[in-house]
């Protein structure tokens, strides 16, 4: 049954396909309705495979299975197939990304209604939700950009989906050519891995032998710059804050549970080319990007802007996780970030729709009579990020904090920006909570915000319950509840293992649970009860998220753009004018042969008889000698 | 010795008739002199024992495409004296003396400095010389050449077709006067 | 003095030059088409010339095919004469000249 793993993407191609052809014709919501079957069918048919991965010998070298379409490029010994590749880490980041994706599909159905350009979202959903899975499922590095490109491309598309405002324009703009840089490290990575190793497969790349330090060093690096780039890292974060302009189905998708986690999975499927000393870097850069999107989330208002920072920090959390060695914990964190984070994300959404298009938090406020289904999913949403047990967030995010502590170099201090931003993290949702759903009304009676339709709340309920219970794949302290851990193992070349006993566990656990408590508490008191001044609450510097865009404009926009001029006049005359000067070369000779067409009749008979006459005289020369 | 005063008899016709066509005025004398160069040139044919091709060469020839020529300059009036003045293309009266003095050159070279004219190649039609000159001839276009024959008169259909068109009166005299100094 | 093969070669080389120059020269479409005309006649005359050098039939054959087809252009050609000259008579081969470049 696993030979059924090329239907999981062919699935929403056809979909995309389909929607290409009769989209604009069927309309909403049959369109909608199209897409999400294909979405569906492809997490049916993920679990299929699933399935039959499970029904193999479970002996860990069987628990990969390579299903090739075709040699794609085939050149000298450069050998490039059209492959996939179901082995647990794939199998894995399928399941969610299928599952995760039907839904929001699903919630898209309600979210769009009304929108002129209804089937075109759907089109492009399907072939963002093909990409993904083509950059899951690719048994090398060369059919992972594929689909790496694919989604870089379709965010593009769905962040700017309503282009006629400009600003959703640039902000797509800016999220393709900030991933540009980043792909600009993958592309560089693999040339170099293809030149040490002879091959961009990855079954043959965890099979070769390491290479020399700097060169998996350097390798390294840039994989974690392309990562950088997809997954919003410092400092090419800054596309995902402006991103929350596409509609909020896509932030949900794209921007939290999906492509922003392709970084960490490209990381994670290349752990064997990693070397230590860009492990510290990564995660320090983690650790960097997960405290400094924290800060500027706390002073955030509108509504989607504190899930983006908020997104960026936890997948600076789940870098950290890598670059501490324990990939089992970030892939875990991906899953339940997926879980709460499209949750959080939908509930904004819901919100949005509900309040007709407001999405500043300022003009919100108890909400949660008016939109109890919402409310209540956000709730569970909000104590999952938070890290409150027994939500899904507080397990995989205090796997990390453990990982980040047994970190060899810098643990503690790791560990306590980790906590710090934990904190963070506990603070400004619970913030957003009560902005949204409790304290004063803040909106005018003839707004009449209400609950969403049941196309918009089923999501937001199972994404709910995925989140209360989603930790159960991986939890702690007894070996045969670590199902995760054990399913990935055969990944993994040195298999992590967490070295502190288990009073150091508990320890740190108990210490991360009261750092979130206290961020809710804070939180209670400033925004709910008043008794902490919310003024000095919200500086200006964080609410421009430290000036970095500002930065970035100017040096871009400065000496930036004016290199750009002289390339552009360069092309413009020299280029241009050689090519052009070509042409007027040529126009001039024709003007130089023109009086040649005389169109006398006898002028062409002239030609013809000297020069029949000359061809008769060479052939007679022959004869005649 | 009767060979030789034939040939030069016949040659001389059929030079001057040449040298009448191009330098005439008036193109009904350029169709006399025509005539008078064909018929020196079946003269020649039937010193060389082509009888058939001589007949068919005065009467197709001089008598019919001749005729033909005669009516056309009738029938639009051309018989009025052309200018002779040897073209406003000044180039052209050069380019003509360049190409006749050349041509004659090669071709005359080539005749009298080229022992072998032959090339050995086989014979296409048979003897020439064996039996009676239509006979011969007869034999050769029904056999050898019977498609290229039916062929040609498809040809002369196709040609009898295409005059008749042509020649055909325009619907409307209107339509003949419509630009001024521009030919059809 | 034998009248060898080459002395009808050159009268058929003086004939096709002739009437070549006579092409050239000439203005009038009809003179023109007399002049291809002495040409062909020219070349017929060679075609002959080498069918009795060499025994061949077929060069007579090939005069024959000559003969037919200078018959057919006449044809064509003086209609297409006809049907311009009618039209603006007085034309001469030098003011067809629209296909100019």
């Amino acid at each position: 049954m696993v030979e059924l793993v090329w239907l999981i993407p062919a699935l929403p191609l056809l979909g995309f396909f389909l929607l290409l052809l009769i989209g604009h014709r069927v309309g909403e919501p049959r369109s909608g309705w199209i897409a999400t079957i294909a979405a569906g069918a492809s997490f049916l048919a993920t679990f299929v495979v699933f399935m039959g991965l499970l029904g193999r010998d479970g002996h860990s070298g069987d628990r990969s299975y390579e299903f090739i379409l075709f040699d794609w490029l085939p050149a000298g010994s450069l050998k490039v197939e059209a492959g996939f590749l179901v082995d647990p880490l794939s199998i894995t980041m399928a399941l969610f990304v299928t599952g995760v994706g039907t839904l929001i599909h699903l919630y898209s159905i309600g979210y769009m209604h009304g929108d002129p350009k209804y089937s075109k979202f759907f089109l492009y959903l399907n072939l963002f939700l093909f990409s993904m899975l083509m950059l899951v499922f690719g048994n090398n590095l060369v059919v992972t950009f594929l689909g790496w490109e694919g989604v870089g491309a379709c965010s593009y598309f769905l962040i700017s989906f309503w282009h006629q405002r400009e600003s959703a324009a640039t902000a797509g703009k800016k999220a393709f050519v900030t991933n540009r840089v980043g792909d600009w490290g993958f592309m560089i990575a693999t040339f170099a891995i293809w030149s040490a190793l002879g091959t961009v497969t990855y079954t043959e790349i965890s099979n070769s032998p390491a290479m020399s330090a700097a060169t998996g060093t350097a390798v390294s690096l840039l994989l974690f710059v392309a990562a950088a780039g997809k997954s919003a890292q410092l400092p090419l974060y800054v596309w995902l804050p402006d991103a929350m302009e596409g509609p909020t189905p896509v932030s949900a998708m794209v921007h939290a549970a999906t492509m922003v986690t392709s970084g960490v999975y490209l990381l994670v499927r290349m752990n064997s080319v990693l070397t230590d000393d860009a492990l510290l870097v990564i995660a320090v850069v983690g650790a960097a990007t997960a405290l400094f999107a924290a800060l500027c989330a706390v002073a955030q208002h509108d509504i989607k802007k504190v899930l983006a920072y908020s997104t960026v920090s936890q997948l600076g959390y789940m870098f950290l996780a890598i670059g501490s060695g324990a990939y089992v914990a970030a892939i875990f964190h991906v899953i339940t970030h997926a879980f709460f984070k499209a949750l959080l994300f939908l509930g904004s959404g819901s919100v949005i729709h509900g309040m007709h298009d407001e999405q500043d938090m300022r003009k919100m406020g108890a909400l949660r009579a008016v939109m109890p289904i919402t409310a209540g999913t956000f709730i569970v949403g909000w104590l999952a990020i938070a890290g409150v047990p027994p939500f899904a967030g507080f397990w995989s995010k205090d796997e990390i904090l453990l990982a980040a502590w047994e970190q060899k170099n810098i643990g503690p201090l790791l560990w306590f920006v980790g906590l710090v931003t934990a904190l963070l993290t506990a603070y400004y949702m619970s913030r957003q909570v009560i902005l949204v759903f409790f304290g004063q009304q803040k909106w005018e009676e003839d707004v009449h915000p209400h609950e969403s339709p049941w196309t918009m709340t089923t999501p937001l309920c199972v994404l709910a319950g995925a989140a209360v219970v989603g930790g159960a794949i991986n939890l702690p302290l007894v070996k045969d509840w670590l199902v995760l851990e054990h399913f990935l193992e055969p990944i993994f070349h040195h298999p992590h293992h967490f070295s502190s006993g288990t009073s150091t566990k508990i320890a740190l656990a108990v210490i991360s649970v009261v750092a979130g408590l206290i961020g809710i508490s804070i939180a209670i008191l400033s925004w709910l009860t008043r008794r902490i001044p919310t003024e000095r609450l919200e500086p200006e510097f964080l609410e421009n998220a430290m000036y970095v865009d500002a930065t970035y404009a100017r040096v871009v926009g400065g000496a930036g753009t004016s290199s750009f001029q002289k390339t552009a006049d360069f092309d413009a005359a020299i280029v241009d004018g050689s090519v052009n000067g070509f042409g007027r070369v040529i126009m001039k000779f024709g003007q130089l042969i023109q009086p040649t067409q005389s169109g006398y009749m006898r002028n062409y008979a002239i030609g013809v008889a000297v020069g029949a006459l000359v061809i008769v005289a060479v052939l007679a020369w022959g004869l005649l000698l | 010795m009767v060979d030789t005063v034939v040939f030069i008899v016949a040659a001389a016709i059929c030079l001057t008739g040449a040298l009448g066509v191009i330098l005439a005025r008036n193109p009904v004398h350029s169709a006399l002199m025509l005539v008078m160069t064909l018929f020196g040139i079946a003269v020649q044919f039937v010193a060389q024992e082509a009888h058939f091709l001589a007949a068919v060469q005065v009467i197709v020839y001089a008598g019919a495409i001749v005729v033909l020529f005669l009516f056309v300059i009738m029938l639009l009036g051309v018989d009025r004296a052309q200018n002779l003045e040897l073209s406003v293309l000044p180039v052209q009266k050069w380019a003509a003396l360049v190409f006749a003095g050349g041509s004659f050159a090669v071709l005359a070279l080539l005749v009298i400095v080229v022992k072998e004219p032959v090339t050995g190649a086989e014979a296409m039609g048979g003897s020439a010389t064996g039996d009676e000159n239509v006979r011969l001839l007869a034999r050769s276009l029904f056999s050898d050449y019977v498609y290229a024959f039916e062929l040609t008169s498809l040809l002369l259909v196709i040609a009898v077709i295409g005059a008749v068109v042509l020649a055909r009166k325009p619907k409307n005299v209107s339509d003949v006067v419509t630009e001024e100094g521009s030919e059809a | 003095m034998e009248i060898t093969t080459g002395w009808y070669l050159v009268l058929g080389a003086l004939l096709f030059v002739i009437g070549g120059t006579g092409l050239l020269i000439r203005r009038n479409p009809l003179v023109m088409l007399m002049c291809v005309e002495l040409m062909l006649n020219g070349v017929n005359l060679s075609f002959v010339a080498f069918a009795r050098q060499l025994d061949d039939i077929g060069g007579q054959t090939v005069v024959f095919f000559v003969l037919v087809v200078a018959a057919a252009e006449v044809v064509v050609g003086l209609g297409l004469v006809v049907a311009i000259l009618r039209r603006q008579p007085g034309t001469t081969a030098d003011d067809l000249s629209a296909l100019k470049g």
